[in-house]
């Protein structure tokens, strides 16, 4: 079935020691009027079959960027990627042709985009936008690959979908456009998905429904997820493993029962600190001080130390290393053993 | 003035529909949107009220009857006693004085082309007996000041500050006229995370020292929660249940209300796989056709024949504390089970 | 929190103060304080500016620039007629043994005064019924807008044809030119007007300005009017060129200036027939008119800059 994309890649298997998805050391960066914008600066992540991971940050902290660089739709220039790797399956897509490149990008790794009303063409109907994929990359006859396409509509959950593949867009409400996104993320069997802020866009009991829909797709597939959002409830809810973005780099890892538990990053504990909690009612939230840092002028040493309440002195010059805390946790910052103990205490 | 813990905003069957027109020039009305649909409540001196529910519940077409930016198809909304839904010209202006508002989006509530001076003295200059001419710029710094930012920023244009801070321009202007109700419509979720309890805490701040009332608007219901006194729930138009707040997040009566609370996504993987969900089915159906009987019985549950019958009214409803619009209403604990 | 690539780090670009501004805190500022502040600094915006002064000069007091006045057909002498630059008639002469240099000092008041008259009465006018229209909706502007599409319909030389030959008889000397130029323009001033209106109706700082009590005027005047009339002033400018122009069409046309009255277009109309002989008679006047045009679009281009306090 994957023609074309087997020369380059290993279709299955052959993982070894190697994840199915390894970001290594990436970096971004955008030239803009103002000077240039390092928007990522060295991350690392990995992905297993069946796993998901979610990208915990705010807006500005890179989490979409770097997404966008694993599917290859940054807009290059003004973007630019300096260093780094993007491992699938073991190759390196950042060495791989244009024409390579797109035969991965949809077919192997595909991706959910928050606002779905912008991400499908208004002038043609869902069913043709779905069945598309089938036309392009497996040569289906029209027929066929309508009829696939009202399959998938049936496994996203569109009532009625039969009859409803000749609607536009515009013609379905925010929770069924989002399906129709994910029925031509999921269509060609990608082996990753990257789910940008699914459900930020929907009402919470839409975004329930979403977010069901979608663990039981990576059920029945296997597939890698990495979920890129700043809501601590719904990474709660589905994430196998967390990294947490700031300034453009990770500042944390962790599996996700440990970080909820016990972050060892300030920036993470604070996130977790200033959701409002019922036994503290009445009184002040716990807010972080400060601004989000300007990544044209980011601060020297550590981006956090100017909101940070452990600063000390060599935190303003020394950027600390992503230290390791166990096998699977890691915190960037130079103090977090007190940062653990102090949640411990 | 009103004193602590008196009524100062009484709503009493608010309606408000928005006709369908056809034609150009010779306009036929062929229908309505029913988006606040027969609405009552209270509100007293320096106390919140939480308004929940999901896009096109009515929460925000609220908002705009009670700042009389729309004018109520029938029902009333009375500040102090007088209904500000009737009144208009001097009259209107003047009870516009006892209720302000903070706008969702930050980027788009404050006029780009105006200094924060102009934006946060605007109120001064169309209320002239405020503040005598040469003390405004005196007031607007003042108001810099209590909302945290540098009183010196005031020649600054909107979009040489961040979210938050934007936010709390938009604060100042309401605080200027100092009015005694301040209607919040999302004012947080525009905002990245960790500013939104920055802000948060400087509304809980506001209230505690100027004694304001809030109506306070939003989808995500840990900061209703954590900020309301009451909290009432709507859908499609009309409100299904209203209560203290641990009432209503305790011992929600209404199916929809346990069904929106029980989505919410918990910030805690702990016993994840255990958490009741009651995922509903569906989407809300068009406020221009709502069902007959109960509007939330297409997709609910419990729904039986008297459902498409007979609307449930909002009352007291037996084994529960608070008012629920639901003809099987039962407390059901959704949150803290598992 | 965005698909856009750029969304996140332009965000950031813009939120701090940027640095420099510092200075200016002290004084109370305002919208048109700061632009007149950030005007100064634009080589494009004073560039013009001269040029715009030398013209209005050229065009009031002419003999500042000649001693040769060309209402006198005593300076004028058929046997020179065409004859190249020379000392004392610089631009040298046209068809007529006129001194061209001095004619195209003349003409430039016509052409101003026809240029800028018809602009502030299309963009007064137009942008008045257009920021109302906008701004009310309902009746009145279904229909203004109705009006207006009748007016695009005509075609322009057709409708100005028809208007200067009815009001010939009125004498109303070169004012006929403007009217007939403003009835035919105001409608796109109107529309562009209309639609920036309505584009900032609609934004969250109307509704909040709505929520203090600000009148229907205040509202239209201080937040609707200053957000919509840049692209009013851009169009106005590039308009001011083409109505030259078109004043040039017109008195070659035979309907517009007459003569002896002397313009530009006047000029290039009366040295068409020549050109291979004499090119200097028409090119001259067609520098000046370029420069004036070139002016005006950059003194728009610059004051459009200096509006939108996010460009600085």
């Amino acid at each position: 079935m994957r023609k074309a994309s087997t020369d380059v890649l290993p279709a299955e298997g052959g993982l070894g020691n190697e994840p199915l998805l390894a970001v290594e050391d990436l970096h971004v960066e955008f030239a803009t009027r103002a000077g240039i914008v390092r928007a990522v600066n060295g991350v690392s992540y990995s992905l297993s079959p069946g796993e998901t991971l979610a990208v915990l940050g705010e807006s500005g902290s890179g989490k979409s960027v770097t997404a966008q660089a694993i599917m290859g739709i940054l807009d290059m220039p003004p973007a630019r990627i300096p260093k780094g790797e993007i491992r699938f399956r073991g190759t390196d897509l950042l060495k791989l042709s244009d024409e390579a490149r797109t035969q991965v990008r949809g077919q192997r790794i595909a991706m959910v985009f928050q606002d779905a009303l912008s991400a499908l063409n208004p002038v043609f109907t869902v069913g043709w936008q779905i069945s598309e994929m089938f036309r392009v990359h497996r040569g289906m006859s029209k027929r066929d690959a309508v009829n696939k396409a009202v399959e998938l509509m049936d496994k996203v959950r569109i009532p009625a979908a039969r009859q409803r593949v000749n609607d536009y867009p515009h013609q379905f409400s925010g929770g069924m456009r989002q399906r129709i996104m994910i029925a031509m993320s999921i269509a060609l069997d990608p082996e990753v998905l990257i789910a940008d802020e699914p459900t930020t866009a929907l009402d919470v009991t839409v975004q329930a429904q979403i977010m069901e829909l979608l663990a039981e797709l990576q059920r029945e597939s296997n597939m890698g997820m990495i979920l890129i959002t700043h809501d601590l409830g719904v990474v709660a809810d589905v994430a196998d493993k967390i990294a947490v973005m700031y300034g453009g780099r990770i500042v944390e890892n962790a599996p996700v029962h440990d970080i909820y538990k016990t972050p060892a990053h300030p920036y993470t504990k604070g996130l977790l600190e200033s959701i409002p909690r019922v036994d503290l009612k009445g009184q002040e939230l716990y807010a972080i001080k400060g601004l989000p840092p300007n990544l044209l002028d980011m601060p020297t040493g550590c981006a956090f130390h100017p909101r940070c309440p452990y600063r000390q002195d060599n935190c303003v010059t020394d950027n600390p290393p992503l230290y390791e805390i166990s096998g699977t946790r890691s915190s960037a910052c130079h103090y977090w053993r007190e940062v653990l103990d102090g949640d411990q205490g | 003035m009103a004193t602590k813990g008196e009524r100062i905003l009484e709503v009493r069957d608010l309606v408000k529909h928005f006709p369908l027109t056809q034609g150009i020039l010779f306009k036929k009305q062929i229908g309505a949107i029913k988006a606040v649909d027969g609405v009552s409540f209270n509100l007293n001196k320096g106390e919140t009220l939480g308004i929940v529910g999901e896009s096109g519940c009515g929460k925000s077409t609220l908002a705009k009857v009670l700042m009389a930016l729309e004018r109520p198809t029938s029902g009333s909304v009375e500040i102090n006693g007088r209904d500000i839904g009737k009144a208009s010209g001097g009259e209107l202006k003047r009870m516009r004085r006892n209720i302000q508002m903070v706008m969702q989006d930050p980027y788009t509530s404050l006029n780009p082309r105006k200094t924060v001076g102009d934006i946060i003295g605007e109120p001064f200059d169309i209320h002239t007996e405020v503040a005598p001419k040469g003390e405004r710029r005196r007031k607007v710094q003042e108001l810099l000041e209590v909302v945290g930012l540098n009183p010196d920023h005031i020649n600054r244009y909107p979009h040489q500050f961040s979210g938050g801070q934007r936010q709390r321009i938009g604060i100042a202007r309401g605080l200027a006229l100092q009015p005694e109700i301040i209607v919040c419509d999302e004012p947080v979720s525009a905002l990245d995370v960790s500013i939104q309890a920055q802000v948060i805490n400087l509304l809980e701040r506001l209230q505690n020292e100027l004694d304001l009332a809030y109506i306070f608007i939003a989808h995500d219901l840990s900061v209703v929660r954590h900020i309301s006194d009451r909290v009432a729930v709507m859908y499609l138009g009309k409100m299904v249940e209203i209560g203290k707040d641990a009432e209503i997040y305790d011992k929600p009566a209404h199916p929809y209300t346990q069904a929106l609370l029980s989505a919410v996504p918990v910030p805690d993987p702990e016993g994840r796989e255990q958490r009741e969900r009651i995922i509903l089915q569906g989407d809300p159906p068009s406020p221009a056709n709502p069902p007959s009987g109960c509007r939330f019985r297409t997709r609910c549950w419990k729904a039986q024949e008297i459902c498409a019958e007979e609307e449930p009214l909002l009352q007291i409803r037996p084994g529960t504390a608070h008012e629920s619009a639901c003809h099987f209403a039962e407390t059901h604990d959704v949150v803290h089970v598992g | 929190m965005s698909n856009d690539p750029q969304a996140g780090p332009v965000q950031t670009v813009t939120a701090p103060s940027p640095p420099g501004k510092l200075k200016k805190e002290a004084k109370p500022a305002s919208l048109w304080g700061d632009a007149f502040y950030d005007l100064r600094r634009r080589p494009m915006f004073i560039l013009s500016v001269v040029l715009i002064a030398i013209l209005l000069v050229m065009s009031f007091w002419p003999s500042l620039f000649t001693s040769v006045n060309p209402f006198d057909a005593k300076t004028c002498e058929l046997a020179t007629a065409r004859q190249g630059p020379s000392a004392g008639h610089i631009f040298g002469r046209d068809s007529l043994g006129c001194d061209v240099y001095a004619r195209a000092i003349f003409g430039a008041r016509n052409s101003i005064v026809i240029g800028v008259s018809t602009t502030i009465i299309t963009a007064v006018v137009g942008g008045l019924l257009g920021l109302v229209a906008g701004a009310r909706g309902g009746a009145i502007d279904t229909i203004s807008s109705r009006i207006t599409e009748v007016f695009f319909a005509i075609p322009w030389i057709l409708g100005a044809l028809l208007i200067t030959a009815t009001f010939r008889s009125a004498n109303l000397g070169i004012w006929i030119v403007v009217i007939a130029l403003a009835v035919l323009a105001w409608p796109m001033t109107f529309r562009i007007m209309r639609a920036a209106v309505i584009t900032a109706r609609n934004q969250d700082f109307v509704v909040a300005a709505r929520a203090l009590g600000a009148s229907q005027s205040r509202v239209m005047f201080r937040h609707l009017l200053p957000n919509a009339i840049a692209p009013v002033i851009v169009v106005s400018t590039i308009n001011l060129g083409v109505f030259i122009s078109a004043e040039a069409a017109l008195s070659f046309l035979g309907v517009g200036v007459q003569s002896p009255d002397i313009s530009w277009g006047l000029m290039i109309a009366d040295a068409r027939n020549r050109f291979l002989e004499a090119p200097l008679p028409l090119v001259f006047p067609a520098v000046f008119l370029s420069i004036t045009v070139l002016a005006f679009i950059m003194l728009g281009d610059a004051v459009r800059d200096a509006l939108d306090p996010k460009l600085r």
